[in-house]
C-alpha cells in the first residue's frame, strides 16, 4: 500500500508543486503592441492644469458631474471614480511641482484583461482596452488587478458597470480624436499612433537636454503602455508605480499556465486518483477494514 | 446500506433552530437591502478595496472550511483508510452546504448577479488567463458533484416506502450514482485541488500591490495544503459538536486519527511559509515591525498552536482539547486567507475598509443558515453513524 500512498500524495501535490519551478522568466520576450496601436503622449512641462480635458471627457462620455467642496459647487473630482475617467492631479514639494494627467494607460498586456472572466474588458480596435457590459458580472477583479488603479465601479447603482477611459473609441469611430487631446490648449496631451508618439517623445528628450527625466514612462513599464509620459520630476513623485519591464499579470499567469499547461496535470491527477480509488474499492483496506466501498 | 447511518430524528423546531433561523432572518433583510440598494449602500467596499468580507470570509474561507469532504475523501478513497468512512457523509454534507453558501456569497458580491449564468455557459468567451474563471467553473462543477454524490443518502428515507414509478426512478438514479462513484470521487478531488490552489493564485494578479510577504508563486500550494488541514479541523469540530448536541458517544479514536492527519499537513504549511520567505530572501520582512509583518508572524504562530496542542496521543484523545485545537486551526487558516485578501493588499494610503454592519449581518446570516440546514439534514436523513446514547437532547 506504501507505493500507492506515495503515488497518491505525489499526485495530489503535482498541481501545486509545478508552481515551485516557476519564476517570472526574464527571458520571456516583452509583449509587442498591436500594429494599429494608438495612444496619448502627455508632457508635464506643457500642462498648465486648466482641467479643460477633465470637463471635455465628462461631456464626451456622458458622465455626470462630480461636485465637491463647500456648497458642492466645484466640479473637481479628486481622483478617478465612476464619474471621472480622466483627472488632473498636482504634485508639489516646495518649488518643485508638476501636474499629472491620470486615465487608463491602455497597457500592451493589461492585467485587467487577464483578470476578466468572459472578456468584458479586452483590447479591441487600435489596442484600446474597452468594456463590453454584456460580458461583465461586476466581480471587480479588474480593480484588484490594475497596477494603476484605473477601473472604477458604480457603487451607488444596483445595476453597476465598470467605468474607465476607452480612449474615446466612439469619437475615433467618427474620425474625431479623443476629447482630452482635442481640447488641450497647450497640446500637453496629444493623440496619435503609439510608434509615432514614441518617436516624438524621444525627439523632445534629445532636443531639450536637462528638461526631462531621461525616461519615457510606458515605453517598457509593466510590459509597455499605449499612453506615454514625459516628465520633469521623477515618475514615482507623480504616483507612477515601478513595475519593471514585465507585465503586471506575468506572475499570476506563469503560475496559472505552469500548472494548467495543456490541461495535462489535472487530467493526470484525475487518472491517478481514479485508478487508486478503483483499486482501493476492489481490495482490502490497509487497516484491515473494507475500503471505500459503495455509497459515500 | 453499508454505512449504518441513521437519521437523528427529534423535533425540528427547538430553541437552537429558532435562534439560527432568527439570525438568518436578519441576514435576509441585509441581503434584500444589498439587492435593492446596491453594493455602495449596503457595504463598506470601495474602489480601493473592491473585495471585502464576503469574498475573504464567505467565499474564500468558507470554501476552505468546506474542505472536509475533500480532506476526508483523500484519507478514505486514496489513502484507503476505511475506518474514517463513517465521517464521510457528515463531511460531505458540510462541504455541500459550505460550497453552496460560498456560491451564494459570490452571487451577492458580484454587482451584476443576474449575468452570472453566462459564466458557465458562454464557453466561447472563456478567458483562460483568468484564475477567477477557473475558480468559478470549478466551484460550480464541484457543488453539482457534491449534491449528486449526496443524493442517494438524501433519497434513502424516500426509497424505503411503497413501490411507485417515481420511487423506481429514484432507485435507478441512486444506483447510477453509486456505479459512477469512482469517476465522481476522482473528479471531485481534482476539482477541489484545482480551485483550492487557484484561490491562492487570485491575489497574485495584484502584483506589486500585494505585499511582498504574501507575493509568492507558492501561495497556491499554501492555500491547497492549509485547506486540507482546515478540512480535518472542521470534521473534528463538527463531530464533537454532533456528539454533544445529539448526545452520542464521540468516536474519539477516529477524531484522534483525523487530528493526527492534521499535524503533518500543518508542518508542510509552516515549512512552506517560512521556507518561501527564506528562499526569496524576505525573511527579514517579518521583523519590519509594521502591521503587515505582525500579521504575517501571527499566521505562523497560530499555525503552530494546533501543532503543539495535538503533539501527543494523549492530547489527541482528549475531546475538549481536540475541539480547542481544531478551533485554533480554523482560526489560523481563516487568518491566512484574510491576510492574503485584505491585509496584504495595498491599494494606496488613502483607502480604508472595515466591513459594514449589513456585510456582517449577511455573513452571520449565511453561517446561521448553514448550521440550521445541517441540523435539519442530520435529523431527517441518514448522515451520522455510530452509537446514540439513551437520552437524546434536542437541538
Amino acid at each position: 500500500m506504501g507505493i500507492t500512498r506515495r503515488a497518491a500524495l505525489c499526485g495530489l501535490l503535482t498541481a501545486g508543486a509545478t508552481a515551485v519551478n516557476i519564476t517570472p522568466s526574464s527571458a520571456a520576450a516583452l509583449p509587442a503592441p498591436p500594429a494599429d496601436a494608438v495612444g496619448l503622449l502627455y508632457d508635464t512641462t506643457l500642462c498648465i492644469g486648466c482641467k479643460a480635458c477633465v470637463v471635455a471627457c465628462q461631456d464626451a462620455n456622458g458622465l455626470p458631474r462630480d461636485p465637491t467642496g463647500i456648497d458642492a459647487r466645484y466640479d473637481a473630482p479628486v481622483d478617478l471614480n465612476y464619474r471621472a475617467k480622466n483627472v488632473i492631479k498636482l504634485y508639489h514639494d516646495g518649488d518643485r511641482r508638476s501636474f499629472v494627467k491620470v486615465q487608463c494607460m491602455h497597457c500592451v498586456d493589461p492585467a485587467c484583461v487577464a483578470a476578466c472572466m468572459l472578456g468584458a474588458l479586452k483590447k479591441r480596435e487600435f489596442g484600446i482596452v474597452s468594456y463590453d457590459v454584456d460580458y461583465c458580472v461586476g466581480c471587480r477583479y479588474c480593480e484588484v488587478a490594475c497596477p494603476y488603479g484605473v477601473p472604477k465601479f458604480q457603487w451607488a447603482s444596483s445595476t453597476p458597470r465598470i467605468v474607465k477611459c476607452e480612449l474615446c473609441n466612439h469619437r475615433l469611430a467618427k474620425g474625431q480624436e479623443p476629447a482630452c487631446t482635442e481640447v488641450c490648449p497647450r497640446h500637453a496631451v496629444i493623440f496619435g499612433k503609439r510608434a509615432d508618439l514614441l518617436t516624438e517623445a524621444k525627439r523632445r528628450i534629445a532636443e531639450n537636454p536637462g528638461r526631462y527625466v531621461d525616461k519615457i514612462y510606458g515605453e517598457t513599464d509593466g510590459g509597455g503602455t499605449q499612453v506615454l509620459y514625459l516628465s520633469h520630476v521623477p515618475f514615482d513623485k507623480l504616483g507612477f508605480p515601478d513595475l519593471g519591464d514585465q507585465p503586471a499579470a506575468q506572475l499570476a499567469r506563469s503560475v496559472q499556465h505552469g500548472v494548467y499547461r495543456g490541461f495535462v496535470a489535472p487530467l493526470a491527477l484525475f487518472g491517478v486518483l481514479g485508478m487508486i480509488a478503483f483499486r482501493n474499492q476492489s481490495h482490502e483496506g490497509a487497516d484491515g477494514e473494507k475500503g471505500a466501498e459503495g455509497t459515500l | 446500506m453499508r454505512t449504518h447511518a441513521a437519521p437523528m430524528g427529534g423535533p425540528l423546531i427547538t430553541p437552537a433552530t429558532r435562534l439560527f433561523a432568527g439570525l438568518f432572518g436578519l441576514g435576509a433583510i441585509a441581503i434584500a437591502w444589498r439587492l435593492l440598494a446596491g453594493l455602495g449602500s449596503a457595504t463598506a467596499l470601495n474602489d480601493g478595496y473592491p473585495l471585502g468580507l464576503w469574498i475573504a470570509f464567505d467565499v474564500v474561507t468558507g470554501a476552505a472550511l468546506a474542505c472536509g469532504g475533500y480532506a476526508v475523501g483523500i484519507l478514505v478513497y486514496i489513502l484507503n483508510k476505511g475506518k474514517y468512512h463513517p465521517v464521510m457523509r457528515p463531511a460531505m454534507v458540510t462541504s455541500a452546504l459550505g460550497y453552496t453558501l460560498a456560491g451564494v456569497g459570490v452571487g451577492l458580491d458580484v454587482g451584476r448577479w443576474w449575468s452570472l449564468w453566462r459564466v458557465p455557459l458562454f464557453f466561447w468567451r472563456w478567458n483562460f488567463n483568468s484564475a477567477l474563471l477557473e475558480v468559478a467553473l470549478c466551484i460550480m462543477a464541484y457543488i453539482a458533484i457534491l449534491w449528486l454524490r449526496l443524493a442517494p443518502a438524501l433519497l434513502e428515507p424516500y426509497l424505503s416506502g411503497a413501490d411507485s414509478p417515481w420511487r423506481r426512478r429514484a432507485t435507478t438514479f441512486s444506483r447510477i450514482i453509486d456505479k459512477l462513484s469512482v469517476p465522481m470521487i476522482a473528479l471531485g478531488l481534482v476539482l477541489a485541488t484545482m480551485h483550492q490552489s487557484s484561490l491562492g493564485t487570485l491575489m497574485l494578479l495584484a502584483g506589486s500591490r500585494l505585499h511582498v510577504l504574501w507575493r509568492t508563486p507558492l501561495l497556491p500550494l499554501m492555500f491547497l495544503v492549509s485547506c486540507i488541514s482546515m478540512g480535518y479541523a472542521v470534521v473534528v469540530f463538527e463531530s464533537a459538536f454532533s456528539s454533544v448536541a445529539f448526545k452520542r458517544k464521540p468516536e474519539i479514536d477516529m477524531l484522534a486519527g483525523l487530528a493526527g492527519a492534521m499535524v503533518p499537513t500543518l508542518w508542510i504549511v509552516i515549512a512552506l511559509r517560512v521556507g518561501d520567505l527564506l528562499w526569496r530572501g524576505q525573511f527579514g520582512a517579518l521583523f519590519a515591525g509594521d502591521g503587515r509583518s505582525v500579521m504575517a508572524t501571527l499566521e505562523v504562530v497560530f499555525f503552530l498552536v494546533p501543532v503543539v496542542m495535538l503533539a501527543s496521543p494523549a492530547q489527541r484523545h482528549d475531546l475538549g482539547n481536540l475541539v480547542r485545537a481544531s478551533m485554533a486551526m480554523i482560526f489560523a487558516g481563516a487568518l491566512f486567507r484574510f491576510d492574503t485578501f485584505l491585509v496584504a493588499f495595498m491599494p494606496g494610503a488613502n483607502w480604508r475598509y472595515f466591513p459594514s454592519v449589513s456585510e456582517m449581518a449577511v455573513t452571520i446570516g449565511l453561517v446561521a443558515f448553514e448550521v440550521l440546514a445541517y441540523i435539519i439534514i442530520v435529523k431527517t436523513f441518514p448522515i451520522l453513524s455510530g452509537h446514540t446514547l439513551p437520552e437524546r437532547q434536542a437541538v
